[in-house]
């Protein structure tokens, strides 16, 4: 088969390299969205324990 | 040695990849027989090979997990598996879109080499209902591991067997018979293979690291609600970091 002309195989080059860079900016954006989680879910933990901590310690000073 | 950090090698991927790309686009002369389209050539086959070699990477792992029987190597070789069949849906998009511009297909079946990766392809793709489908993580992890094997091992074999095998129409990489990639080619294709490595590598560690935070935010989250009845960390298929892991890279 002969070779495309340069305007039409660019076309196909261009997909190509295309669905490279969605294919992975796609996988870079799920674990984006993953690690927001883990962070949210750290803040969550955080509040949790440091509430915790001010309970713990107004028990101490009243008793 | 020193083992370099999670961001040098997503630096270094990147900075490969681009100017392997640069090579492909401002330094690689035109194929004579395909012209322009085999710039495609240097996207898909370091893709397929990288893609296969994470298979072959993900069994060694697996015997690794069989023999030392330690969790980490197990989420190890899911996370090659797991990112390898990602590279897998590029190989088969981007080999697509070549097939269609050279040949005028999308696919040709007759065609030992496409058949061939697509059946590695649908192979590894089993992988996931497998682990899926045991409850148990113990033996979820055991069965996990003689599949990545034994699959891995399938590998190769498929691969020689291909080379072998009289091609119809699909080109071969490094063929000898006509002298192979002249010099600016073969330079420029190094460069990519390298940097799709780099880029692999740099994935599995992301991976690797996300799952050791996740593993680390469900063990701090059982320490403060003071639970002693919890699941092992990570979802159902996709396995969590063990607690004796800390550092998953």
């Amino acid at each position: 088969m002969p070779a495309l002309p340069l305007d039409e195989a660019g076309k196909y080059v261009a997909a190509a390299y295309v669905v490279f860079l969605a294919l992975i900016l796609t996988y870079v954006a799920i674990m984006a969205a993953k690690l927001a989680r883990i962070d949210r879910e750290l803040h969550e933990l955080a509040d949790v324990a440091e509430g915790r901590a001010g309970r713990d310690g107004e028990e101490r000073a009243g008793g | 040695m020193k083992v370099p950090s999670l961001r040098d090698t997503a630096i270094a991927a990147t900075l490969l990849l681009c100017a392997g790309f640069a090579l492909v686009f401002f330094y690689a002369p035109l194929d004579v027989d395909q012209g322009f389209i085999q710039k495609i050539f240097y996207l898909h086959v370091p893709l397929a090979i990288c893609s296969l070699a994470g298979f072959i990477v993900g069994g060694i792992f697996g015997i690794a997990h069989l023999r030392t029987g330690k969790a980490i190597h197990d989420v190890r070789s899911y996370v090659s598996i797991h990112l390898s069949v990602i590279f897998g849906v590029g190989v088969l998009i981007t080999g697509s879109i070549w097939a269609h511009a050279s040949w005028g297909k999308w696919w040709v079946w007759d065609e030992p080499t496409l058949v061939s990766f697509l059946i590695v392809f649908l192979l590894y793709a089993t992988y996931y209902p497998l682990r899926y489908a045991i409850e148990d993580r113990d033996r979820q992890a055991r069965y996990a591991s003689v599949f990545a094997i034994t699959a891995g091992a399938f590998v190769p074999l498929n691969f020689i067997a291909v080379r072998m095998a009289e091609s119809l129409v699909h080109p071969r990489v490094f063929a000898t018979a006509n002298g192979g990639l002249p010099g600016s080619m073969l330079l420029t294709f190094i460069v990519c293979l390298a940097g799709m490595a780099l880029l692999w590598v740099a994935l599995v560690r992301f991976e690797l690291a996300a799952k050791s935070a996740s593993a680390s935010l469900s063990r701090l989250r059982r320490a403060i609600e003071g639970e002693t009845q919890v699941p092992a960390s990570g979802s159902r298929i996709a396995p969590g970091v063990p607690s004796s892991a800390t550092s998953a890279s």
